[in-house]
């Protein structure tokens, strides 16, 4: 195996309770962004974008679609002969059981092996959890400038929010002597990005370390301190791009709104620095005679004869005549009927709305089975569902499965109101 | 699958003038995405025929840069690939191709090196879906020598074409390449099959004697003495040959039948993936009855055309019936009418390009207007 100056590994097996039913079958990491995007398609282009070619992705929730979307990496130029992308999923060891990767740092020592194997000098470990372009190899050149042990990207965030960060206090080389997760009184106003590099053999030595005090090894929680109880030479790399986290249904609807602004901070339609992803079928986009398209982002494939305004459409998406789509995210495959109308909605991947429904109306009532999910009136419709004919569905509703007339009470779904099937 | 197949995607067509100046017609760009030849080369790979030779020669840099790599259309395999054939210099050999029969001899170590029994050989500037094993079927029931795809294109001005009439039992009577006055409505869509074998003995048998032409020299020259069979075909079809026809096959993506035989049935047409982000209607954007490429960013208007890959249409643009290429911008309050705008054109603010439907006008690639 040629040695690699470094790889990545990239935590992709979080559930991401908090996108509620965005997550219920797959992965935070495979949920669809910016129409025709996955959220993994970042840090996977950034890492060919940057010359990483060796990355292996850790997954343990659902990982069914984020297998098959990733395949043998062929989008990012990943398919290659030394290096590439591997899935890494929890397995059993020689001897004992297996078990589930317990925190961050525990999935990246259950893969020891796999990483001495390429024998890298450095590791790169990011997640699938964030909407970014970075140039991870001018991050590598500041961590070797500075010698450092490890390093850790930070964005400056205002300081009446660093209390939501892990905020790192540093020295003025930026040299970081404290760290501190979600601070009630934050000395600095640097956050953590969830981005390290590590000098492998330091790391590797913590990990090993960190597995024998702790059963759920984590590196915000125990290998940054560790590293810093050892006076490890740790510094903050600056980034000054646009960075989200789209961890919750707010964050995550906000972040595509961000993308359809006339000139949007995060910018998608630059020639370098392209993000790549695997669409298997991409015919052209049509817009019917009597459309209304504005404000929006369509993806290929859609055929669009009614009204979208402030939305995003994913890959083949039908929106009827006389339908009206505001202030949504339709991802890939889903059908809006005929009159139907769908404000501030996400509706996931190949779900079937009827004709004459009407979706977003009605009191902003927190959800009653998950007000912490659901609260800012965004109703998710999970994919694979399907909503009959002439229902009204309020805000803050989640739903999922294949529904009928005789699920909803006089043909309504109020606001708060969960249904399963 | 028991056949190979050849596309010659190397022919000269003076009639589509500026726009094939830079490229051959296989390479033209259709349906907002694609290039003509991805119609053939996926309709092989969907038919099951991983061994495709495609022929090159006239204009071919833009056709190589979107042949650069097989895994497009599936066909990166150990077994089996794309082969692109581009004349060559040799001790034997140092001419151009000096027709589609000669661009095949010359290549002849393609088919000897070959076991499948059948080949299939088309053009690479049809815009069409079908499936090849129906035609072998056909080939093989009729026990054919030569099997020709025809299609009746009813009132259609048909002299551009090879003109056939078939008899009952489907064998060509008559073949004759755009004859001056057309003796039938029934034309060759450049579609054939044949034994591997018989097309290696009828090569070299007719190369050394000097004849050159695939159709002139085997198919219509043997017709009498092979049994040369057409097998006729009523799906969409269509050849670009000139401008207007040019221009209309893109304004028949506008219509939802040919999207749905074309683009949403399976199996799918497959071309170069360019990984451009979804297209964006800004706030200001009118787009009517459009084909929209991936990457078009639209401010001003848009009715009845059909706009290519990252495209920019500026605000109080107004652009009507026209064809936009890759890439090309078009200014503030310019008045695009009845136009072809080639790849990667600028039209500066305030312009007025105007054509007429039968007489669309064209602006070269690469051009600031």
């Amino acid at each position: 195996m040629r040695k690699k100056e470094m790889m990545a590994m990239l935590l992709a097996g979080g559930q991401g309770s908090r996108l509620g039913a965005l997550t219920k079958t797959k992965a935070k990491p495979a949920v669809s962004f910016g129409g025709k995007y996955r959220i993994i398609d970042f840090p996977m282009s950034n890492c060919i974008n940057s010359g990483v070619d060796t990355v292996g992705v850790l997954t343990q929730y659902q990982p069914l679609q984020l297998n098959r979307h990733i395949g043998i990496g062929t989008p990012w130029d990943l398919d290659r002969r030394n290096g590439g992308v591997t899935i890494l999923a929890p397995h059993v060891k020689e001897g004992e059981e297996g078990f589930w990767y317990s925190g961050t740092a525990n999935a990246i020592f259950q893969n020891i092996d796999f990483i001495d194997m390429h024998n890298p000098e450095y590791v790169l470990i990011i997640s699938g959890d964030h909407i970014y372009k970075m140039d991870y190899a001018r991050m590598l050149r500041f961590h070797k400038e500075q010698n450092s042990d490890a390093t850790i990207a930070v964005l400056e965030v205002p300081i009446e929010e660093a209390n939501r960060f892990g905020i790192m206090n540093a020295d003025g080389n930026d040299k970081i002597y404290e760290f501190e997760e979600k601070p009630n009184f934050p000395k600095s106003n640097l956050a953590s990005m969830g981005i390290y590099i590590f000098t492998w053999k330091q790391l590797r030595a913590c990990l090993v370390e960190a597995h024998d005090r702790y059963k759920d090894s984590d590196f915000g929680k125990h290998i940054i301190p560790m590293f810093l109880e050892y006076s490890k030479n740790i510094f903050a790399y600056r980034f000054n791009g646009y960075w989200k986290d789209v961890g919750t249904i707010d964050s995550y609807f906000e972040a595509h709104m961000d993308l359809i602004k006339t000139i949007p901070e995060f910018n998608l339609y630059e020639d370098f620095a392209k993000i790549y992803t695997s669409s298997d079928h991409q015919p052209p986009q049509f817009t019917g005679p009597d459309a209304d398209v504005k404000a929006s982002l369509v993806a290929e494939g859609c055929e669009v004869y009614g009204l979208v305004h402030n939305s995003i459409l994913g890959p083949d998406v039908k929106v009827a005549n006389g339908a009206v789509v505001r202030d949504s995210i339709i991802m890939a495959g889903s059908i809006i009927g005929e009159n139907t109308e769908v404000v501030r909605t996400i509706i996931d991947e190949n779900t079937i709305i009827g004709n004459n429904v009407r979706i977003g109306v009605g009191d902003n009532v927190p959800n009653a089975q998950k007000p912490q999910v659901y609260d800012t009136g965004i109703t998710v419709i999970a994919e694979n569902s399907v909503i009959p004919n002439g229902v009204t569905i309020g805000k803050n509703c989640a739903i999922c499965g294949v529904t009928e007339t005789l699920h909803y009470h006089n043909a309504q779904l109020k606001s708060g109101e969960t249904l399963e099937v | 699958m028991k056949a190979i197949g050849i596309i010659f995607a190397g022919g000269q067509k003076d009639s589509l003038k500026e726009l094939t100046e830079a490229r051959a017609s296989s390479a033209m760009p259709v349906g907002s995405c694609y290039r003509a030849i991805d119609f053939s080369l996926s309709n092989m790979v969907n038919s099951g025929i991983n061994k495709v030779a495609v022929i090159t020669q006239y204009n071919s840099r833009s056709l190589h840069d979107h042949l650069n790599s097989s895994k497009w259309w599936g066909f990166g395999t150990k077994h089996g690939g794309m082969f692109v054939l581009s004349p060559f210099l040799s001790k034997d050999s140092n001419t151009w191709f000096r027709g589609t029969a000669d661009s095949i001899y010359q290549n002849i170590t393609y088919l000897k090196r070959s076991q499948e029994e059948y080949v299939i050989i088309t053009s690479g500037d049809g815009i069409y879906k079908m499936d090849y094993r129906d035609v072998l079927d056909f080939h093989i029931a009729k026990n054919a020598d030569i099997t020709v795809v025809c299609k009746d294109m009813h009132t259609m001005d048909v002299s551009n074409f090879g003109v056939v009439t078939l008899k009952s039992d489907g064998r060509v009577d008559e073949f004759e390449e755009k004859p001056l006055e057309p003796f039938s409505s029934i034309v060759s869509l450049g579609i054939y099959v044949m034994k591997r074998t018989l097309l290696i003995d009828l090569l070299e048998t007719i190369v050394p004697q000097g004849r050159y032409d695939f159709v002139r020299d085997i198919v219509i020259r043997y017709r009498k003495q092979k049994a040369v069979y057409g097998m006729m075909y009523d799906g969409y079809w269509a050849g670009i040959n000139s401008i207007e026809s040019y221009y209309n096959i893109n304004m028949d993506f506008l219509r939802s039948d040919v999207r749905d035989a074309l683009f949403f049935k399976e199996p799918y047409i497959e071309t170069k993936n360019k990984d451009e982000p979804p297209a964006k209607y800004n706030a200001n954007s009118t787009v009517r009855n459009a084909l929209i490429g991936s990457g078009a960013v639209i401010d001003g208007l848009v009715e009845n055309s059909v706009l290519f890959r990252s495209v920019r249409i500026a605000e109080n643009a107004a652009v009507r019936d026209s064809i936009i290429l890759e890439g090309s911008e078009i200014g503030e309050d310019c008045v695009i009418e009845y136009a072809i705008i080639d790849k990667a054109v600028k039209i500066t603010t305030g312009q007025s390009i105007k054509g007429t439907k039968h007489n669309p006008k064209i602006i070269r690639k690469n051009s600031v207007v």
